[in-house]
């Protein structure tokens, strides 16, 4: 390893050769604040917050962008620096919104913070910000152009990491803006809903669309029965909100909390995606045996089904008709649950724990309706707007009692918990249908080579002497090779694909907790599968609950209560912009 | 006082020949340069331009010798050669006068250049108000594709260089080397950070040598004289001749190429026989450049005076302005340019700009503080410390300039009471 010797406020350090100064003096305790640098991406070096002194160079250079050299003598706090520093965040307040205490970041918002550890007492310049109206068309996103501070980081992840470049700069110089073509509305473009714009975005310029509120009503209305799913993904990040490690498996504290905001049953949605594996894998054994549309491709992610209906409609036909797990839910919430208890279905509200923005598309779509008047879900909620509710409600979530999920739908398998990483879909289905078809009892049921960060995984699974394909992938610009590569006829010997609209899976999902990078999914991954291996039933097709599900109501996976309850069917939604 | 100081070298056939002549400029000594070069090694070619002391007309003097020796040395499958004729700086027009009536010497000298560093495609990105350059570049490269002066094997040397032209659609940012490269590969024109340099990584990722038109005007020159005979004219650390861009008051404006180290009054005096008045300030390089005041005049044409009065010498144009004119009318003008053509990418320049001009006409209302002008000082270096490009680097230069030369203007701004007025 070539190594340079540089200075850092008069301190000496060794760093391999190419490393940012950002980086560099990070390592001897410098911390350099940065804007619109985030360490999975390009660099941008746009917002100039993290200038640094460096002898001998008339300007002040990036710390993100500029590699330590040789020799180099690095001011990061000399006058210079700190008056610009201060200079450029001034102006960036002086074109923002600054309605701090109302706004839905205030306490997790970059700006914010760097304004206060600069000493920002006030803005020497005058506000000049024009005040525009809120982008509210989309069921998932909010874009508030008066928060924007153009860092880019939205342009780069929609661009890069989901292929859609839905956000691009529009203009010049200081009428510019960040917003999709034309200026159209995010609901009237090909946007995915993954919300993954709304995880990067230091400040509120683009944010989940808040449903507190109604949740707070149901809750608070005494004819309601209210109920809650908690999806896979979010036992792992929720602690994160609590400053509690990533990774945390934090699922019992996660029903206490519940039940401490008054829901009436806290239920799980890995109980439906235990169902979802019951359906998915009969429809793909039967898909294999009818010589039915082949791969098959996965349908619990909203986002990627919001893609492939705008982008690839023609291949449709091998997306499973399976709702996702917190549509069974819904359904069953509705349709099965209200006569167990007595009640109507009109006096459930249905609610769900979500790590993903496009779930509150997906809700609301009209075929996801129970009995063509009521959703099956009546509120989605982000893992980032649970956190807030129980900081509303001054709930000390770290400190809470474990507790269990309530019956019927709280029990769940090993197989259900992965669903919120990348490939655990596809390792569920295997470990269940390869017993189905064989019969026998799967002796190793880790199948790892569908886990981890790499964007498209494979594997070949030998089912009763037929060798089974199956692919994994995840974000949508690798969603996007896998359908060149079925239309191209290149993916003909898979049998099944799994596609995840955000990068990691779920537990990478745009409702999640900010400030993820590549390293903390891969916590939040390492999380999952040690939640899988602490619980007792590791396959689907072994939950009680399940078993007792279809044996006195759903009869048989695939049958014609699944027809009506659990199973969807999709839209052409292609348009030219 | 009339004796005349200007040396025309790269003007020298100006209005001797047709400009859409290739024989014109054949018969005139034209792509003789060329043949001497492909007669010896690139190397040596480098040499020559090393030895020459040529630095980039287009405001950055980085040594154009420099340049090439690392574009030369730079490995790569491909290599680019780029003609910055974005010429977007009011007060400039010296490129424009090079196009229009000697096209061919820009031509000649980007294929030695494209010789010297193995570069195999060239493109000249002219500005989109340019009609009448772009019309006669165009000429000018299909006469010398026939002649076998661009294409494959250029003069049986094996050589293979061609040259595309390329048109940009009137942002001023597209002067910048980044955003012009990011133009032609089809994107907005946005800067970006350096390094890496384009020596390296310029057009496509790939080593590429971008020189402004008057660059590349002086490489036959070189070439056909010798870097010793270039290196006479001149001054000790500013060699060759200047075009000059002279407008503004004087009562005879225009383009002049004069040697370096003539002085700022001379320039006015001679070449643009005075004013009517008396002269305010002169603005030299541009509307990116100093706002000189009368006293100052006696500054040389030359990079090291300028860099000693902490200033840059630009490319060259010389705007006189007289005392009919107010200043910070002027300088408001100037920064109103400025703001319409940041590309918006950076915070300094983007955001800064507006508020020098929101400062500014506070002054010029005479309802400033004593604090705006702490407030416009500290905008004035950030924005020149930590802007992207030099778009924005330069943008209050005339400010700055004239708050340095002409304080006075600005206290008169500033209110006598302490509180302003509602």
């Amino acid at each position: 390893m070539e190594t340079v010797k540089i200075k850092i406020n008069n301190k000496e350090v060794e760093v391999e050769k190419g490393t940012l100064i950002l980086d560099a003096a990070k390592s001897i305790g410098v911390s350099i604040p940065t804007l619109c640098y985030h360490p999975d991406q390009e660099i941008k070096a746009n917002c100039r917050v993290c200038a640094v002194e460096v002898e001998g160079m008339k300007n002040l250079q990036t710390a993100c962008s500029t590699q330590a050299a040789e020799g180099m003598v690095i001011k990061t706090n000399s006058a210079k620096v700190r008056e610009a520093r201060k200079v450029n965040i001034e102006l960036l307040l002086a074109n923002h919104n600054m309605s701090c205490t109302t706004c839905i970041r205030n306490g997790n918002c970059e700006l914010q913070k760097i304004a206060a550890e600069l000493g920002i007492r006030e803005s020497r310049f005058d506000n000049i910000m024009v005040l525009q109206d809120k982008d509210e068309s989309s069921p998932s996103l909010v874009r508030n152009q008066n928060k924007c501070i153009k860092c880019g980081r939205c342009i780069q992840v929609c661009t890069n990491v989901q292929g859609l470049a839905i956000l691009d700069y529009a203009g010049r110089g200081h009428t510019s803006e960040v917003k999709p073509a034309y200026g159209m509305y995010l609901n009237d473009v090909r946007c995915a809903a993954c919300g993954q714009c709304s995880t990067v975005c230091p400040v509120a310029a683009i944010t989940e669309k808040e449903d507190i509120e109604r949740v707070w009503e149901a809750i608070n209305d005494p004819d309601k029965h209210v109920v809650v799913q908690t999806a896979p993904a979010v036992r792992v990040s929720i602690g994160e909100e609590f400053g509690m490690e990533p990774g945390s498996i934090v699922t019992g504290k996660l029903v206490a909390a519940l039940r401490a905001l008054g829901f009436d049953a806290v239920f799980d949605t890995d109980f439906t995606a235990d169902l979802t594996i019951m359906e998915e894998g009969h429809e793909l054994l039967r898909r294999i045996k009818k010589g039915g549309v082949l791969p098959m491709l996965t349908s619990c992610s909203p986002g990627w089904i919001n893609y492939i209906e705008q982008y690839y409609p023609e291949l449709l036909p091998h997306v499973s008709t399976c709702k996702s797990p917190q549509q069974m839910f819904g359904a069953l919430a509705k349709g099965y649950y209200p006569e167990k208890i007595g009640k109507e279905a009109e006096d459930i509200f249905s609610v769900s724990i979500m790590p993903c923005t496009a779930k509150k598309y997906e809700a609301q779509r009209s075929e996801m309706k129970h009995d063509k008047k009521h959703y099956d879900v009546d509120a989605v909620l982000t893992t980032r707007e649970l956190a807030r509710m129980l900081k509303q409600a001054g709930i000390a979530f770290d400190q809470l009692e474990e507790e269990e999920y309530d019956d019927p739908f709280g029990i769940s398998t090993g197989a259900a918990v992965i669903f919120g990483a990348t490939g655990g879909v596809m390792e569920a289905a295997l470990r269940t249908v390869y017993e189905v078809v064989t019969g026998e009892t799967l002796e190793n049921i880790n199948f790892t080579d569908v886990r981890g960060l790499e964007g498209i995984k494979e594997a070949a699974v030998d089912l009763a002497g037929q060798q089974v394909k199956v692919m994994v992938a995840h974000s949508l610009s690798k969603a996007k090779q896998v359908m060149e590569m079925i239309k191209s006829g290149k993916a003909s010997d898979y049998a099944f694909i799994e596609i995840m609209c955000c990068p990691g899976g779920c537990i990478g999902g745009g409702g999640q907790p900010y400030g993820a990078t590549n390293a903390l999914r891969q916590q939040r991954i390492d999380g999952t599968y040690r939640a899988d291996e602490a619980l007792a039933i590791r396959k689907s097709h072994e939950n009680p609950a399940i078993k007792k599900l279809y044996g006195e109501f759903l009869i048989e996976p695939l049958g014609e209560k699944s027809h009506h309850l659990l199973h969807t069917h999709y839209t052409n939604r292609k348009r030219s912009h | 006082m009339n004796e005349n100081i200007e040396k025309k070298l790269l003007t020298k056939r100006f209005g001797l020949i047709d400009p859409m002549s290739i024989e014109d400029y054949l018969a005139s000594g034209g792509y003789s340069a060329l043949r001497k070069a492909v007669s010896t090694t690139p190397e040596t070619i480098v040499e020559e331009m090393k030895a020459s002391g040529l630095r980039g007309r287009g405001g950055a003097a980085f040594p154009v010798g420099v340049k090439m020796e690392m574009v030369q040395k730079a490995e790569a499958d491909i290599k680019y050669l780029v003609c910055n004729a974005d010429e977007g700086e009011p007060g400039n027009f010296k490129d424009r006068y090079l196009m229009e009536n000697d096209p061919h010497q820009i031509i000649e000298g980007m294929v030695i250049s494209a010789y010297a560093v193995g570069a195999s495609k060239g493109y000249i990105f002219i500005r989109g108000e340019y009609a009448r350059p772009i019309y006669m570049m165009d000429s000018a490269i299909k006469a010398a594709q026939e002649k076998g002066f661009l294409g494959k094997n250029i003069l049986g040397t094996g050589l293979d260089f061609d040259i595309e032209l390329y048109t940009g659609a009137g942002s001023y940012v597209c002067g910048e080397e980044f955003a012009l490269m990011l133009c032609i590969e089809g994107n907005p024109a946005r800067s970006t950070f350096k390094p890496p340099f384009p020596t390296n990584e310029g057009l496509y990722g790939k080593p590429t040598q971008i020189n402004n038109v008057e660059s590349f005007a002086n490489i036959p020159h070189i070439i056909e004289m010798g870097a010793k005979e270039f290196s006479k004219i001149g001054t000790k650390h500013s060699k060759g001749t200047k075009l000059v861009s002279l407008s503004g008051n004087v009562r005879k404006k225009g383009l002049f190429e004069v040697p370096f180290g003539v002085h700022l009054w001379e320039i006015v005096e001679n070449l643009g026989r005075g004013v009517m008045g008396s002269i305010k300030m002169v603005q030299v390089g541009g509307a990116s450049g100093p706002c000189l005041p009368p006293n100052l005049l006696g500054m040389k044409l030359d990079y090291k005076d300028f860099a000693e009065n902490d200033m840059s010498l630009g490319s060259g144009a010389v705007i006189v302005i007289d005392t009919k004119n107010d200043i910070l009318d002027i300088v408001r003008n100037t920064l109103e340019f400025f703001r319409h053509e940041s590309c918006g990418k950076c915070t300094p320049c983007r955001e800064g700009i507006v508020h020098l001009l929101v400062l500014l006409d506070r002054f010029i209302l005479g309802e400033a503080e004593k604090k705006d002008l702490e407030l416009l000082k500290s905008l004035i270096q950030t924005i020149e410390l930590t802007s992207i490009c030099g778009l924005g680097q330069a943008a209050p230069t005339a400010l700055k300039t004239t708050l340095r030369y002409f304080p006075e203007v600005y206290a008169a701004g500033i209110r006598k009471n302490h509180t302003r007025a509602i």
